[in-house]
């Protein structure tokens, strides 16, 4: 499978009055054709940034793609004109949002809706468009797709209203998807529906779809690869099945044994991260995550670490050599 | 369940619930109003609570749960049904009555930015509660903040600071120590750490546990994170569209659940762990969650049930015990 997309040292710094907010500080990472990515982290950690940064939907003022390079089909997209970007948005790379109710607009129909990326990347006339929407309601899952595409948004259930994300997502059928928190704003059953309409339909399509999230169940059955984020940067990335059974970041082993798991007997007390989330204007000197590591050594104050392999496509960024 | 063993649970039930109703009319017209539907948000529900003991009540939204939580410490009045706390009705009692009773009941908040007053500083959030219930003041009003602010894990020096000033976390603490401060018997936690980070709610768990312990503390742990759910509760309740369907003690809930709604839930909830993700079986419900105004005839769950008959169009299944201490809605358990 060829490299579709990768980022190199990618900085998106939002400037503002309490002081300059480095939401991604040097990030970088690469996608296969076909391939799932899961960007896995907190709030604030900068996961949403780096994808909206892709796409250049980073509002400016107050924030600004500082540095770094974002390869896309060998072009770099930080240096395309406007309008070759637009050309790529929604046609070559779709995103799809956590709130479908703010994504859609409220006043058109989710037919006008789907048809307008239809019209606008596919040159197709209304009554092509038409049966291309029909199909696609039908693709994702929407009953009676003939009424419903004349329906308004708010019409639809949330779990309805991100299939019909997906639908115009996949409609100009784009080389990769990104779905950023998905599924955070449904119920789980209505997440485990979503999760698997995807699935099935990116990997019918052969879609690379980059998965940004918190939670680390999704992460485990839907992805190949994941990175995780800390403060603006990958701490630890590799295939999944990898970084789950072995975490060599700090930060990595006291997510997943912060978590309760439904498989495994119930322990007596939960095992915390202490401290608290970090303050991206104020970030201390050295690894950003030092003040809550419990492994932390003299040159973690010091040296901000790079990341380093740890195993096969397994890297990590951490001064510390964590015994497998 | 014998006689005996009843009486001698019946001793150490804090809270029991019969027939609990909470109807939300729908009207039409501005001048005229007129009923023309109604929200059955919470259906006829029954349960009891423990002395020291954490009932879990999950479903997801829509279910009727937080608006249980709410019926239950009379923030809003039920429609119907009796609420006895401590043996006494409370759907019955006036209010000022009800007041004083409100000082063993409290409630812990899903947001920690919308349940802290913006313009109170943490100092002032605390004493309110002992200002209204509590002859306290002065030198001992804030030594006895200094003292909750440390029990819940936060720094004395922090009284003067604003709610903004605080992480997700530390706010939570806040609320959780407001609640504390007049020393309840019985806490409602609705949807507490929904809104925190991972690496943070595992931190606040910790927290209402050792403070359970200490305090001899009963919760109505509402959730809809069935892991969070069954590291802290002793028993487990399933809601659905205003219904219970299934209680059981946490164990038997997990791993012998008998509804087939608990049993779809449960196995939509994604592991952390590819290897186990890969190998488990999915059941994977079809449709959509119905509105509570349109509610199906029958038991509720039928149209998306994998397994339903034809009498559970029909009929609406009872709550029944079908072990001791597992009790289902369902006409096929």
């Amino acid at each position: 499978m060829g490299i579709l997309l990768q980022v190199r040292d990618l900085k998106t710094y939002f400037y503002t009055d309490a002081g300059v907010v480095k939401a991604v500080d040097g990030v970088s990472y690469d996608l296969k054709e076909g391939e799932t990515l899961g960007l896995v982290g907190e709030s604030g950690c900068g996961k949403s940034v780096s994808a909206l940064s892709i796409l250049r939907l980073i509002a400016n003022p107050p924030g600004k793609i500082v540095g770094g390079e974002i390869f896309f089909e060998g072009k770099d997209l930080l240096k395309i004109s406007e309008e070759e970007i637009r050309n790529i948005r929604g046609n070559h790379i779709a995103m799809i949002f956590q709130e479908p109710m703010t994504s859609l607009n409220p006043v058109l129909t989710v037919g006008l809706q789907i048809g307008e990326a239809l019209e606008l990347h596919r040159n197709m006339n209304k009554k092509e468009a038409r049966e291309e929407i029909l199909r696609l309601l039908k693709m994702v899952g929407i009953p009676d797709p003939e009424r419903r595409m004349n329906d308004y948004p708010h019409q639809f259930s949330g779990g309805m209203r991100q299939r019909v994300m997906i639908a115009m997502a996949l409609s100009c059928n784009p080389k990769l998807l990104i779905a950023d928190e998905p599924t955070t704003a449904v119920d789980v059953t209505i997440q485990a529906q979503l999760l698997e309409v995807v699935k099935e339909l990116t990997s019918r399509l052969g879609t690379a779809v980059m998965l940004i999230t918190h939670n680390l169940g999704v992460v485990a059955r839907h992805v190949n690869r994941m990175a995780v984020m800390y403060a603006g940067r990958i701490v630890e990335q590799g295939p999944a099945a990898e970084v789950y059974a072995h975490p060599q970041h700090p930060y990595t082993i006291g997510l997943l044994a912060s978590v309760p798991r439904l498989d495994k007997p119930r322990k007596e007390r939960l095992a915390p991260i202490d401290g608290q989330p970090p303050n991206l204007i104020l970030l201390p000197p050295g690894c950003s995550f030092m003040p809550r590591c419990s492994h932390r050594m003299e040159i973690c104050s010091n040296e901000r670490p790079e990341l380093r392999p740890v195993g096969d496509g397994h890297f990590t960024a951490c001064w510390a050599n964590i015994v497998k | 369940m014998t006689i005996g063993r009843l009486l001698e649970m019946a001793n150490d039930i804090l809270i029991e619930i019969k027939n609990l109703s909470m109807y939300f009319p729908m009207t039409k017209g501005i001048i005229r109003q007129q009923k023309i539907a109604e929200v059955k948000a919470v259906d006829g529900v029954n349960f009891f609570i423990r002395k020291g003991e954490t009932l879990g009540l999950v479903g997801e939204s829509g279910c009727g749960k937080t608006t249980l939580g709410r019926c239950l410490l009379q923030l809003i009045r039920p429609t119907s049904g009796e609420v006895y706390f401590e043996g006494v009705d409370l759907c019955t009692m006036a209010s000022d009555h009800l007041r004083s009773i409100r000082q063993r009941m409290q409630i812990i908040f899903q947001d920690p930015f919308d349940s802290l007053d913006p313009r109170m500083t943490a100092g002032e959030i605390v004493a309110e509660p002992l200002r209204v219930h509590t002859q306290l003041r002065g030198r001992e009003l804030r030594e006895k903040i200094a003292e909750l602010l440390k029990i819940v894990g936060l720094d004395p020096s922090m009284t003067e600071r604003y709610p903004h000033q605080f992480s997700g976390g530390q706010r939570q603490r806040l609320g959780i120590a407001r609640a504390l401060s007049i020393r309840p018997s019985f806490i409602v936690c609705d949807e507490p750490i929904s809104a925190l980070d991972v690496s943070i709610q595992a931190q606040i768990i910790n927290l209402l546990e050792d403070l359970q312990g200490e305090f001899d503390l009963t919760y109505l742990f509402i959730a809809h994170d069935l892991s969070v759910v069954r590291h802290i509760s002793h028993r487990v309740a399933v809601m659905y569209l205003g219904k219970i369907v299934e209680v059981a003690n946490r164990d038997a809930l997990y791993q012998v659940a008998k509804h087939p709604y608990t049993i779809a839930l449960l196995s939509a909830v994604p592991i952390p762990d590819p290897i186990v993700e890969a190998s488990r079986e999915r059941i994977i419900l079809r449709g959509e969650i119905p509105s509570p105004i349109a509610l199906p005839p029958g038991c509720n769950f039928h149209p998306r049930c994998p397994i339903g008959v034809e009498i559970c169009q029909r009929e609406i299944p009872s709550l029944r015990e079908i072990e001791e201490g597992h009790w289902v809605a369902c006409h096929l358990a």
